[in-house]
This record gives structure tokens, sequence and C-alpha cells, in this order.
């Protein structure tokens, strides 16, 4: 056992990968050059001199880097991609999305494409470009796998399970989560180190994870979120509010089966989301708790989600944007009263 | 060219610029490190005589877009060191109300569009800018700043391409600074020769000394000429080095030091600088003074930024449809 952050976690879990199949390679921006960072946020660094030739930095060229992935995948390799910003997927997604997902299906079930794309998100100061909740728009693509990682313990478990997986899976991950130390440290990081294993272990894609039980109010949440709703329920607690939170994690498909549990228990339940509200996760959540458990609930659905405007880069704007644990606990309060 | 084929207050006003961008450059990076100064910054110190070179060949009312290393340009096209102070601390007096940051430094008035933060994101609306002045018969140029990087992504071929087709007053300006982030171009590109692709779309490019201001003015003002008489585009790359990180606390260990080294004796600042002394009319004085009178403006613009309207929560959820 030992303890350790998000980009530590994931380093490790690229490496014994790696290891364990040669037909596993990482192919990105900026990832293996050396006396570079290993990716924007560390996760790869050291691993070029490890693999030699497995540690593929690319021009800057989103869309040709992610197709060269589907590509590679189809033909039998097992790629990790790097996409350095979650925004830059838009320039990446027609392969994403019109090759990846759905070859699968044209092909009449005959190819596979076994490749996995990796993506920081979330809002830190840096304006409106390189800001975005870009689960969103993934989540709606038929022939993907969408998963969001909010401990270390997750991120190598998750990693490791795409790889291993026959079909696209795009894993989000969050700047402030990451630990990544030194130079590349964020300012406002927050606490997502786990303790790890020393035998190798995957965590499904397809399971929502309950980290606090209770009884009064179901908050889920993903990311960043999931780790302010632990807060907000902390601090319910002492105010005799029981909340059960729920990492979401797998946001394509969607677990209900725990998501229910929980409600059936509850009888109310608020989504947390970073993310303009229209047009969010947390809107398609809604609407599957309502088909599968709507009889439950005790009263209306509650979004907890950001506004419906761009990240602002001023810090004032920023922080009133992104829901936090101070808003979570305020709707719960509210919830549970009516 | 010369010092000589032009008037010494001239050649003042663009040293003057150097040091503008050099001192705001690096009185920003103090704050960043500091930690008085919120968000990330992608700097220019090196490269001053690029963005000063081509927006003295332009007229006020030309335009220019940039990107996430956007200060230089902001400055060179005649944006206040207050309202980019103030952008950068967030204030609502800032040029975009605080709500762009350092990778998004623009202002309407002024002929810079908010900087593009995504890599060649900025090619092809240079394009469709000069596409509406030919629509509406309009003399303007646009002079569209890159980097080395863009080359590679397909924004840049469709952009470059269409503006070559149609013939559209665009000068591509390229700032070739051997690197994109932490990847050195010939990693990247077989053809390090920028200027080169040009000549597959069929218009003229040129690669220019961008560590010589007056190299850059003379090609950038045969460029805009060019452009105005509607034989452009014209694919401008402009030859530089970055004298500080990527971005925030990057040290840089991908750089040798001997390419360092070489490059920073090839100083943009210092060359102009020898240059204008070596005239006879200009003193050592002089360019002290000019240095002096930067400082104390960038100093008191600080003080201002630091106190500049923060935003209040109704600002939030304005400005976000017209
Ligand atoms: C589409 C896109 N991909 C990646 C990035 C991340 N990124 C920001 S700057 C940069 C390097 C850009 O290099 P270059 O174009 O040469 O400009 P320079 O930084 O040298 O000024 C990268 C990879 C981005 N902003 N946009
Ligand atoms: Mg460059």
């Amino acid at each position: 056992m030992k303890r350790q952050g998000i980009a530590e976690a994931l380093r490790e879990g690229i490496a014994e990968e790696m290891t364990r199949d040669e037909r596993v390679f990482c192919i990105g921006e900026d990832i293996g050059v050396p006396g570079g960072w290993g990716g924007a946020f560390t996760v790869t660094l050291g691993l070029s001199e490890k693999f030699p030739g497995r540690i593929i930095d690319t021009p800057i060229a989103e869309l040709g880097f992610t197709g060269m992935a589907v590509g590679a995948a189809m033909m039998g390799m097992r790629p990790i991609a790097d996409m350095q910003y979650g925004d830059f997927l838009f320039l990446a997604s027609d392969q994403l999305i019109n090759n990846a997902a759905k070859m699968r299906y044209m092909s009449g079930g005959t190819v596979k494409v076994p490749m996995v794309m990796r993506a920081p998100i979330g809002a830190t100061g840096r304006g409106s470009q390189h800001a975005q909740s870009m689960e969103r728009y993934f989540i709606g693509v038929p022939g993907l796998k969408v998963v969001a990682v909010s401990t270390a313990y997750d991120a190598k478990g998750m990693l490791k399970a795409a790889v291993r997986d026959d079909n696209p899976v795009m894993i989000f991950e969050h700047k402030l989560l990451y630990g990544s130390k030194g130079a590349r440290a964020e300012p406002g990081a927050v606490d997502a180190t786990s303790d790890i294993p020393e035998e190798d272990y995957v965590v499904p894609l397809d399971k929502a994870a309950v980290r606090r039980e209770g009884t009064h109010v179901t908050i889920l949440g993903w990311l960043l979120m999931a780790h302010f709703a632990a807060a907000a329920a902390e601090q319910l607690a002492k105010e005799g509010i029981e909340a059960e939170v729920i990492d979401v994690r797998s946001l394509s498909p969607i677990d209900y089966e725990t998501i229910g549990a929980s409600i059936r228990k509850t009888g109310r339940v608020i989504i947390v989301e970073e993310g303009p509200k229209t047009g969010g996760v947390a809107g398609e959540i809604a609407a599957g708790i309502m088909e599968h458990c709507g009889d439950a609930l005790m009263a209306s659905v509650v979004r907890v989600a950001s506004a419906d405007v761009p990240v602002p880069f001023t810090p004032i704007l920023e922080n009133a944007y992104r829901p936090d644990a101070v808003r979570i606990a305020e709707a719960a309060r509210r919830l549970v009263q009516s | 060219m010369k010092t000589t084929d032009h008037p010494r207050e001239f050649l003042l006003g663009l040293y003057h610029q150097l040091v503008l961008i050099r001192e705001f450059e690096e009185r920003v990076k103090f704050l960043f490190l500091e930690g008085t100064m919120p968000g990330t910054i992608h700097q220019c110190q090196g490269q001053e005589a690029t963005a000063v070179g081509v927006c003295a060949a332009l007229r006020s009312d030309d335009w220019i877009t940039s990107t996430f290393r956007g200060h230089g340009h902001a400055l060179a096209k005649g944006l206040g060191v207050q309202e980019m102070l103030d952008e950068l601390f967030g204030a609502t007096t800032g040029c975009c109300k605080g709500k762009g940051g350092s990778m998004h430094m623009g202002n309407m008035d002024k002929g810079m569009l908010p900087g593009i933060a995504i890599v060649a994101g900025g090619i092809p609306l240079a394009a469709g800018m000069a596409l509406a002045f030919k629509m509406q018969k309009k003399p303007q140029v646009v002079a569209c700043f890159f980097g080395d990087g863009a080359v590679a992504e397909g924004a840049f071929h469709e952009g470059v391409n269409m503006a070559a087709i149609w013939k559209l007053p665009v000068i591509f300006v390229c700032e070739n600074n051997q690197y994109g982030a932490s990847t050195r171009i010939d990693k990247v590109m077989n053809n390090t020769c920028v200027s080169d692709r040009a000549a597959s779309y069929v218009f003229r490019g040129e690669t220019v000394d961008g560590n010589d201001v007056l190299a850059v003015l003379d090609a950038a003002q045969r460029a805009a000429e060019e452009c105005r008489a509607g034989t452009g585009p014209v694919l401008l790359e402009l030859l530089t080095y970055r004298r500080t990180g990527h971005s925030r606390r990057d040290a840089c260990h991908y750089q040798p030091k001997t390419e360092k080294e070489q490059w920073f004796a090839r100083d943009p600042i210092t060359r102009f600088a020898e240059k204008l002394l070596a005239r006879g009319d200009v003193t050592e004085a002089d360019l002290a003074a000019i240095k002096a009178r930067i400082d104390q403006e960038i100093t008191d613009g600080v003080e201002r930024a630091k106190v500049a309207p923060q935003p209040t929560l109704a600002d939030l959820t304005t400005d976000v449809l017209a």
C-alpha cells in the first residue's frame, strides 16, 4: 500500500499496462519530451525513457493524432491518447464521434476500437478556452464509454479497465485533482490522494461509488464536485442532516442501480455539476432518475450547476461560476425542509 | 534596412514599444510569481520585435488577431498598459472587463480581436475578417499572429488556402520561436522553413530575422501594401526565440544551453539599441530616459490595477448574448 495522487497513480497505471501489454502506447502533445513536463500535468513524466518509442510526441494536431489513435486501435494496438486540455477535444471530436464511436456499428460489429482518450477539465484561472467541462458533449454519443475519475484509486483502476476494454473510452480528469507537483502544481488544488494497493486491480467502468452513507438526501457529483459534495455533507452532518454522497464516476453508461438504491432510501436528490446547467450531464441524470425511480422521490430533483455562461477569467466570477460546498449545502438544507 | 532610413523620433518610438513590452512582461512575471496576480501567463520576452515591427507597418484601423501569447501584440497595437494590467488583475476596467484574462487580451476599438488560445484557431478567423473587408470594399488588412506550432493544425492549412484562393488581405505572421510548448520544430516538421508553406498554396512567403525590428517592419510594410493592392495574402515567417518559459513556471530544461545563449546574444532590444546609438544622434541617456518613463508608467499602473474595481456577481451573467 502507498499513498499517491492522481497524476502519480495514472503514471503508474499506464506504465503497468505498457509493461503487461506491448500493444499499449501513448500519443499526444509534449508527453515525452526530454527535459519537458510529461504532459501538461506530469502524468507521463519519465515514461519515454522507460518505454522508448512508445510515448509518441505529436505535432499540435488534435484531429490528426486522435484519428491515428483510432486507426492504430483498429489494427490491433491499444493507444492511450492524451488531450493536453479537454477544450481541444472539439478539434478531435470528428474522429472520436464520427469514427471511433460509430465504427463498430457501421461495420456490423466487425471492427473494434480499443482506445483510451484522457482529457483534463475544469475552471482553473485560465479563462474561457482552457476550462470547459467537456464530458457533457460525449455522454450522448452511442459507442463511447465515458468516465470521470475523482480519486487516485479510481484513476488507476479505471485507466487499467479502459485500456483492457475493447471500446473507445474517454477518461475525464480534473486539473485541481491531479496533485501535480513542482512547477506544474495547481493553485487551489484539492487532495485526491488514495491508498494504492501493490497488486494489480481494475475499477469497473459502469459503477457509481457511494462515498458516504446517509438517509436524508442523496447528493450526486463527479470529479471536483464529488469532493465538494463530500465537504458539504460534512457540514450538513454537523447540523443533523445525513447526506448520502455518490460519486457518479461512470457518466456513460450511468449506474442507475446504485443511484436508484440511494434515492429509494432518501427520497431526495441533488445533482451537482461543474459546467452550465443547460444541456449538461445533470439534466440527463435527472431524466434517468425519473424513469428509474421517480416514484420514490418525495421532492423534485434539484440541480446545482454552473451558470449558463462561458467560464470567466476573473477569480471572483470563476468562483461564482463553479458550484462549491456552500451552495451544495444550502441546496440540501432547502431540499430536506421541503 | 538602415536606421538612417527613418527619422529619429520614429525610431525612438519603436524603441519605446520594444522596451515597454519587455518591462511589462518582466513586471507581470514578477507579480505572477509573487502570487499577487491571478491566472496563468504566456509571455513574449525576446520576441518583442515581431509585434512591434508588424504593428508599426499597420494603420490604426487595420486589425490583428493574436494568441495565448498576446501581451506584446496588444501593447504594439496600442492597447494601454492600464487596461491590460486591469484585465490581468481581473478588474471590470480591464480591456475585456476581467472576463478574458491573459490569454484573451484584446480591444475591438483598437483593432485587436481578443486573443484566441486555441492553437491556430485565429487563422480562419483572420481570413474571414479579411473576406469581410474585401466584400465591404474596405482598405483594411489583418495581421494574423500565430506560432510555429500552429502550422501542424488543419486550421492553418484550411484558413491559409482560402485566403490564398480568394486573394484576401491577410498577413499571416508566423512567430517561429523554434518551439511549440516543449517541442522543438525539427521534431514535428520535416521542412522547418515555415515560409515555404506559402508556395504550395501559390502566394508569397518570406523568412525574416524576427529579432531585427527594422527588418520586420520593412517586410510587414511590403506585405501590407500587397494586401491592400489585392495581391495578398502574404506569409511572413519571423525567426525568434522566447527568453522565458512557455508558461507559468516553466524552467525550459528542453532548450539546450548553447542554443539559448546564441539566441540571447541576438536580443532584439540590445541589437536595436546598438544601432540607435551608432546613428550619433541618440545617446545612452535618451534610452535610459525612455526606460525610466516606462518603469514609472508600469509601477503606477500596477498600483492602480491592484485597487481597480472587481466585478460583482451580477456581472457573471452579462455579455453572453448580444
Ligand atoms: C488546439 C490547441 N492545442 C494545444 C494547445 C496547448 N498549447 C498552448 S500553446 C502551445 C504551443 C504553441 O506553440 P506555438 O504555436 O509555436 O506558439 P508559441 O507558444 O511558441 O508562441 C500548446 C501546445 C492549445 N492551446 N490549443
Ligand atoms: Mg513556437
